[in-house]
């Protein structure tokens, strides 16, 4: 069996595992990330984009307002490639808490974010769908951040300073010796083969699945509540600016311009299994009514997509009882010490957090990690830029565009409506030397358009048998694949244009391509492209 | 808009119609430009798909867009109700904000501009428009193809002859809505329009003091000046719709501004003035044809031996109403007539003057121009006057408005007309 040696062993390569894996390695430590599957497709792939200014939290939870005031501000630094800097509103309604805008505008003065109301005319100018019932605005700096660029960011980074990255290595047992986590054995899930990790220390960053994890070294008594919530991508930019409903966080209030669409979130449902999240046409139907208060109209827009994410909530037995509403568990986030809570040394586990912390959550367990270890290493995260946000600029939407219009008479284009090219796809197909076209989706936005892959996929497919690196049959299989995984977050919400969208997908891939006869689909296909389900970290 | 907030509800609307493309592409199998040049990246590419990458408070990237004609096919054709053309309208208007107007475009946009300077001294501007030199350092200079067809200034214009002329009284009333190419380039169509008119039993009002209606403006990214134009045109016509009196328009591309366009793509819609002139505008042989179902037009026609080919202009088309030319032609005796199936003509108003575009116009073309040279006709039959002037100069073949074959068979074009 191979085996593989490394100081630090960072589980889940969401956006806390990346975070881990980039300050780490910049700290110096030899690293090794490991993810189930691929990078940011579970709890972090699956948020609606919003780097949150505090403004959320400023009434209700004032440690995770400061916190998010920081890292925002840190973030746009050092990531800004990362960043679309939208700005963020927040709106009262007349049936809100009439009390709640100056509680707001107090909290925000408490939290140190900066903070100005401007009259609703302004507003509505500034984002003419709007609601204009509102009866304040607020403006705050919200932002929208690309979780996959982020990641691959960072996990580049990692890499570029010596860290290893092994997408689709699921951990199967943890190591232990002497009371101390010393490793893992891992599993390929591609090829089945198996291959030990000797590791120093042991970071948990595996979110809603963290549990699962800990109980390898024989732990137990630490829960994590899957806090289930759905989000809509509407077809285009309803808004530019992160639009928040002004009141105590609910369902359906926060609308994202993230890249070329937007997103409407989110719920918050207790979940059984964090494996096991299905969206409900009810939920859909609920968000929808909550967005159309927001943005009079958004039912009629089109839905492009649905999907769900779960949050890590975590519970420790040891440490308290169990909240019931998902909603009041603390956003901020902690680090469990195993071996002060369990006697197990070399490792620990972040519990709770959000995106918009990432790295303070990285700097906070690198440091516990550190102080365990006995080794003072400063953390250098606040400073250094990971690759391709050297520039210093925030990104913009019509970035592609611009780089079309240059190849606009060399280069085919392959997806439409992310206007991706031809060469750029053939490069990350080789760059990652995966045969999951859905990896290519989280990293060029193949697919993820208006068409939802009708009109791209089977081009994509060709293009990756050509590159090379597929038989006919795994090319079919793949294809197949990338269909079933699209048309899970559009049946949901199959009326109006997405309909006739779908309808006509159908048409090509059925009536035309008889997709569902391909010869020799499934011989030697990797088991990972047909599960049914998802495979987050 | 709603003038308080600024609340540009329409265009919301517009941009919001590009959810409903599902990327059938039939726009761009039917976009003349885009199959004749790569350099235009077609109506859908243009259109819905850069649309969702466009951003107010990021600069427009894409400048190709601004090879679109405008021409509106894509937005006829859509089978999902996409404006296409509008979307890309309203894209170049704000590209133009930031690339600036180039002087060319500022003069070749003013029709009434130019018709009120070169009026006066038409021969000598008659000559340098039609004189080698003085085109090529045109061309050089300004960027207007030497090539490119450019009317006559006609030296005196319909509205002086309007003013002398006193309609008889008729049971029926119509304003007529002459354009700028009536006025200033061919006062003669006009006139042939008041009589064929009155030959049909309408007393015919000529609101004074008609300007353009922006459309050139509008098409070249010009939305300020196109609204003022319009507004302004519009009160001059306003009166007569507020009486009850129906307008009527042979300049295609005008009657569709003031019906539809102006409001969409310049964002009028709420201007009560231009909603009540929309409301009683007609292409004239919509006008016409109108009448002719209700049994109230005169059809003692006389036979007119000729064969003549019609193409109905994109903007005609962009009305909706079928090709009442055709019919209202059917209504002469011996008189033959060849449609021509060929889409666009190319020169799009102003687009095929420029000389970045004038050799894309002409391909554009090429397949109408070879209907047309096939058919022999004594007489090439288009509703609009840029079109006309472009087919004209194409093809060598006469052209003229369906009003003037109606005009020689009712009997008022003497012969030599």
């Amino acid at each position: 069996m191979a085996r593989l040696r490394a100081e630090v062993l960072v589980i889940g390569g969401g956006a806390t595992g990346a975070g881990v894996a980039w300050d780490a390695a910049l700290r110096g430590f030899d690293v090794v990330l490991v993810d189930r599957a691929d990078l940011a497709i579970g709890t972090s792939g699956r948020f609606h984009g919003l780097l949150h200014s505090g403004g959320r939290y400023v009434v209700k939870d004032v440690v995770a307002a400061r916190e998010c005031v920081a890292e925002n501000a840190i973030l746009r630094r050092v990531i800004p490639q990362c960043i679309e800097d939208t700005g963020g509103l927040f709106v009262t309604f007349e049936d809100n808490d009439p009390g709640y805008g100056d509680r707001f505008l107090a909290g925000c003065h408490t939290a140190g974010l900066p903070v100005e109301e401007i009259p609703v005319a302004e507003a509505l100018r500034m984002e003419p769908v709007v609601n204009p019932a509102i009866q304040r605005a607020f403006i705050v700096p919200d932002a929208a951040i690309d979780v996959w660029k982020t990641v691959w960011s960072l996990a580049d980074g990692a890499v570029a300073h010596g860290a290893r990255v092994l997408t689709y290595h699921k951990v199967i047992g943890l190591h232990t010796e002497h009371d101390a986590v010393t490793g893992a054995r891992l599993r390929n899930e591609l090829t089945g083969e198996e291959l030990d990790i000797d590791a120093g220390f042991t970071i948990n960053a595996s979110g809603a699945w963290a549990a699962q994890i800990v109980r390898m070294a024989g732990i137990e008594g630490i829960g994590v509540i899957p806090g289930k919530g759905i989000m809509i991508g509407m077809n285009h930019r309803l808004v530019n600016t992160v639009l928040n409903r002004c009141a105590m966080p609910a369902d359906g209030d926060i609308l994202v311009p993230i890249r070329t669409i937007s997103a409407i979130g989110t719920t918050d449902i207790r979940a059984a299994d964090a494996d096991e999240i299905p969206v409900t046409q009810a939920e859909v139907d609920q968000m929808l009514a909550e967005g159309e208060r927001l943005v009079p109209g958004l039912r009629r827009a089109r839905a492009l997509r649905v999907w769900s994410g779960v949050r890590p909530l975590f519970q420790d037995e040891k440490a308290g009882g169990a909240e019931v509403d998902t909603r009041d568990v603390s956003r901020t986030h902690a680090v469990v010490d195993h071996r002060k809570r369990d006697g197990i040394a070399a490792l620990l586990t972040m519990s709770g957090g959000k995106l918009t912390t990432l790295r303070l959550m990285a700097q906070d367990i690198v440091d516990a990690m550190c102080e365990q270890l006995g080794t003072d290493r400063p953390c250098r995260t606040a400073e250094v830029r990971p690759p391709r946000n050297e520039d210093g600029r925030y990104y913009q939407v019509g970035s592609r565009l611009a780089k079309r219009e240059a190849r606009l008479l060399d280069e085919q284009l392959i997806c439409e409506c992310e206007l991706v090219g031809r060469e750029r796809l053939e490069e990350t197909m080789r760059a990652r030397g995966t045969i999951n076209l859905d990896d290519i989706r989280r990293q060029l936005r193949l697919g993820m358009g208006p068409c939802q892959g009708g009109f791209c996929i089977y081009r994509a497919t060709g293009i990756l048998h050509g590159v090379g690196r597929l038989s006919g049959a795994q090319a079919s299989t793949s294809l197949l694949a990338f269909l079933q995984e699209r048309w899970k977050g559009v049946w949901p919400i199959l009326y109006g244009d997405q309909l006739r969208q779908a309808r006509l997908d159908d048409w090509i891939f059925q009536g035309l391509l008889d997709v569902e006869h391909l010869p020799e689909t499934g011989t030697g296909a990797p088991a990972a492209l047909l599960e049914e389900e998802p495979i987050p970290a | 808009m709603a003038a308080e907030t600024g609340h540009d509800v329409l265009g919301e609307l517009m941009r919001g119609s590009l959810d409903h493309c599902v990327k059938c592409t039939i726009c761009e199998t039917f976009c003349p430009v885009s199959n004749v040049t790569p350099l235009f990246p077609g109506p859908k590419y243009v259109g819905p798909q850069a649309e969702r990458f466009r951003v107010p408070r990021e600069e427009s990237p894409d400048a190709s867009l601004d090879y679109c004609s405008g021409c509106g096919i894509c937005t006829q054709v859509c089978p999902q109700g996409v404006q296409i053309a509008e979307i890309n309208t309203q894209a170049r208007a704000k590209l133009r904000k930031r690339t600036g107007f180039r002087l060319r475009d500022r003069i070749i946009a003013r029709p009434d501009l130019t018709g009120r300077l070169g009026t006066p001294v038409a021969p000598l501007a008659n000559l340098m428009l039609h004189s080698r030199l003085p085109r090529r350092i045109a061309d050089r200079l300004l960027g207007i193809d030497e090539r490119a067809p450019v009317p006559a200034f006609a030296g005196r214009t319909f509205q002086a002859w309007a003013r002398k002329h006193r309609s008889p009284p008729a049971p029926r009333r119509v304003a007529y809505f002459h354009g700028c190419g009536a006025n200033w380039y061919e006062p003669d169509a006009g006139r042939r329009t008041v009589e064929l008119l009155e030959y049909l039993g309408c007393q015919v009002d000529v609101p004074r003091g008609q300007g353009c209606c922006g459309l050139p403006l509008q098409s070249n990214g010009m939305f300020e000046p196109a609204r003022r134009y319009v507004r302004r045109l519009t009160r001059r016509l306003a009166p007569s719709a507020r009486h009850g009196i129906d307008i009527v328009g042979t300049s295609t591309s005008c009657t569709l501004m003031l019906k539809r366009e102006a409001r969409e793509i310049l964002g009028l819609d709420d201007d009560p003035e231009l909603r009540m002139v929309s409301d009683h505008v007609y292409d004239i042989c919509e006008y016409l044809l109108m009448l002719h179902d209700r049994g109230e037009l005169r059809t003692d026609f006389q036979p007119l031996p000729l064969t003549v080919t019609y193409h109905a202009p994109c903007q005609q088309q962009g009305h909706g109403i079928g090709k009442p030319a055709l019919d209202l032609m059917a209504l002469v005796p011996e008189l033959r007539v060849i449609e021509n199936d060929a889409t666009c003509c190319g020169v799009a108003g102003t687009y095929g003057l420029k000389t970045e575009k004038y050799e894309i116009a002409m391909d554009v073309g090429a397949g109408l121009f070879a209907q047309i040279a096939e058919a022999r006709p004594d007489l090439a039959v288009c509703d609009s006057e840029t079109c006309r002037w472009h087919i004209e100069q194409a093809t060598g073949v006469r052209t003229v408005h369906p009003i003037e074959i109606l005009h020689r068979a009712a009997g008022l074009s003497g012969p030599g007309h």
